[in-house]
């Protein structure tokens, strides 16, 4: 038996409509802690203008956004407060690790300097790059656009697969290599045991 | 640079300084126990009001060198255009330096960061807190024993899953 709809009604799925309506609202909360930074606020700003996907209200307070950027290095001492305010973020919520940095520690091997934000709080989307240009930031967006409407759904039922529970890489820490005394770096092909 | 007057008459009144010239710059070493007479007669004979840092060097493995750390002090004198180098050594496990604080307000916090990041203890620092590093932090990364990746700290957190978040 068929129904008649009016010309101006469009069927679909409630799943799919709600996810519509979020990719193209997505506000960002920048936590912007160094150089990448400066690329996302040029993101922002009128000359690659983010507004043109929806995505240009930056907020500082984490209630009132769903899509946290980390640009750049995050340290011991931060880490406690990016895992805070993305506790503090409604869901549905998403993550985009913003550049070298924020994805793997970046050239800043040291103590203090947390090897990847993946190890602690999910990420969505990674953006390569020292600092990745606005375009590639935008491109993520796009992707993460595209990732909503293909999997979202009303209830967030996505969000509890196993593979978007687990932190994306195992926590190993990377072999240390020592040097022997007097060699101050490895020629190219050598290897140490 | 240092006025010829003033290094007569600090040499003078501390005959224990070893006194050095390294480009244009003088440097003066002296005995811990020395310290804190010779920053106040600086600071209250030769106008030497500004304390410009405070900075330590770890000196283990260093060629040549014989004790362990080496403290040292950037003094100004504002109205004379002078600046000293005053430097002292100090040694494990005796790692007690009197406080500057009382002479410059200045010392507070520069002293803080050489306790956080070297261990030295200043005696009689009204607040010797950490400044940089977190408060549960148990070592001193720049010392030269410390290994640069750390010793796991910067992992030691708890992991957040979509469910907890
Ligand atoms: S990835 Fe490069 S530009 Fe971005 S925070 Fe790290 S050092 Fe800075």
């Amino acid at each position: 038996m068929a129904i008649e709809v009016p010309e101006n009604v469009v069927v679909s799925r409630l799943d799919s409509l709600a996810s519509w309506c979020r990719k193209n609202s997505l506000w960002p909360m920048p936590f912007a802690t160094a150089c990448c930074g400066i690329e996302l606020m040029a993101t922002g700003a009128s000359r690659h203008d983010l507004a043109r996907f929806g995505a240009e209200v930056f907020r500082f307070s984490p209630r009132q956004c769903d899509l946290m950027i980390v640009a750049g290095r995050v340290v011991m001492k931060m880490l406690p407060v990016l895992q805070r305010i993305w506790q503090q973020m409604h869901e549905p919520k998403w993550c985009i690790s913003m550049g070298a940095c924020a994805s793997t520690g970046g050239v800043f091997d040291t103590y203090s300097v947390v090897q990847g934000i993946d190890r602690f709080i999910p990420v969505d989307m990674y953006v390569p790059g020292c600092p990745p240009r606005p375009e590639q930031l935008i491109q993520a967006i796009i992707d993460l656009q595209d990732t909503i409407q293909r999997e979202g759904t009303i209830s967030g039922r996505e969000f509890a697969t196993r593979q978007r529970q687990q932190p994306k890489r195992a926590l190993v820490e990377l072999p240390v290599i020592t040097l022997p005394r007097g060699v101050s770096h490895l020629p190219q092909g050598v290897r140490i045991e | 640079m240092i006025q010829p007057p003033t290094q007569t008459a600090v040499a003078a009144a501390f005959p224990a300084l070893v006194w050095s010239e390294f480009r244009g710059g003088t440097r003066a070493v002296v005995p811990r126990d020395e310290l804190y007479k010779t920053l106040e007669f600086l600071r209250d004979r030769h106008h030497f009001d500004l304390l410009v840092d405070i900075t330590c060097v770890d000196y283990l493995n260093y060629r040549g060198a014989t004790d362990r750390f080496g403290l040292v002090y950037l003094l100004a004198a504002t109205e004379t255009n002078e600046r000293l180098t005053v430097r002292t050594f100090v040694n494990e496990p005796d790692l007690v330096v009197p406080s500057a604080v009382p002479l410059w307000k200045g010392a507070d916090w520069m002293e803080r960061e050489v306790w956080d990041m070297f261990g030295i203890q200043f005696e009689g620092h009204p607040d010797l807190r950490r400044i940089l590093m977190p408060e549960e932090f148990t070592a001193f990364p720049l010392r030269k024993d410390y290994p640069l990746q750390g010793r796991g700290e910067r992992h030691n957190f708890p992991v957040l899953t979509r469910e907890e978040g």
